[in-house]
């Protein structure tokens, strides 16, 4: 019997597996400096592990960082990014605080990308604050969605032996 | 399109000016009035406020102060807002002597302070 409450969130109707992943631009920011860039800019380069995570400095961004970070999934040729709403300036204090210099973080502070692809969260308690729903992407060259795992409950993480399976299927 | 479909892609993606610029930088905003003024396309790398972290920048200038250019048309890579927006005007202007003789006026008031 457990004593806390998991949240059951809503079904959505989100961008799903088989669709074309919705293009979009947002600052990319690497622990050196942020630019524009565009998701198709980096399926140029490879497929694109695209990593919806709640704002820098919540509990499951780290945890997802720390897990991402030891599963190594760019040595499948993958390019693993994450995108929250928070500023450039607090990515760059995640990359540098969790070590993650590898990474590179799109910045959505007005959470654009999620609502593009249906799966905007507003945040109970937070007046006027919405983020993306917890969601893996992993996006072909092509731009179609290889596999999708979207949070069910909140908080929720993902099911990472099933992405790195679908990771090395590409 | 829309507005958001223009967001799609950047605009500035194949531009040949690479410019490195702090947030709300008086010396970066010359620079970019500058690039503006003769329709020059750029494409912005914004870095930290402090100094110390600036390694991207001191890679290709030398320096650790922005702004910062890099122009793929001439492969000029500079530092400093007055010797850059002199360049831009020597490069892209058609001024010849005159407009050189007015940058190096307006640089002589700049010098001495950069972020």
């Amino acid at each position: 019997m457990v004593d806390f409450d998991v949240v059951s969130l809503p079904d959505i109707d989100h961008v799903a597996e088989g669709d074309q992943a919705p293009n979009f631009t947002r600052p990319l920011v690497n622990d050196e400096y942020w630019e524009d860039a565009s998701l198709t800019d980096l399926l140029d380069d490879g497929p694109v592990v695209l990593v919806f995570h709640p704002m820098d400095g919540a509990f499951p961004t780290t945890y997802a960082w720390q897990e991402l970070d030891e599963r190594a999934l760019e040595e499948y040729g993958v390019q693993v990014v994450g995108l929250s709403i928070s500023t450039p300036y607090e990515h760059k204090t995640t990359i540098d605080e969790r070590g993650i210099e590898r990474y590179q973080l799109f910045s959505d502070p007005q959470n654009g990308v999620a609502r593009k692809y249906g799966i905007e969260h507003d945040l109970d308690g937070m007046a006027g604050v919405e983020e993306p729903r917890p969601a893996v992407y992993v996006v072909g060259e092509d731009r179609t969605v290889e596999y999708v795992w979207v949070a069910s409950e909140w908080p929720d993480f993902p099911d990472y032996d099933e992405l790195e399976d679908a990771v090395s299927d590409l | 399109m829309s507005a958001s479909e223009a967001q799609e892609t950047p605009e500035s993606a194949d531009a040949d000016v690479l410019l490195y610029r702090l947030q709300a930088c008086p010396f970066c905003e010359r620079v970019v009035n500058k690039l503006d003024e003769y329709d020059i396309e750029y494409h912005s790398r914004f870095v930290e406020p402090l100094h110390s972290e600036r390694d991207a920048v001191k890679r290709v200038v030398g320096a650790r102060t922005v702004p910062a250019i890099i122009d793929d048309n001439t492969g000029v890579a500079m530092a400093e807002s007055g010797n850059i927006v002199q360049y831009i005007e020597q490069t892209y202007g058609d001024g010849g002597e005159e407009s050189r003789s007015d940058s190096e006026s307006r640089r002589s008031v700049s010098d001495g302070g950069e972020n």
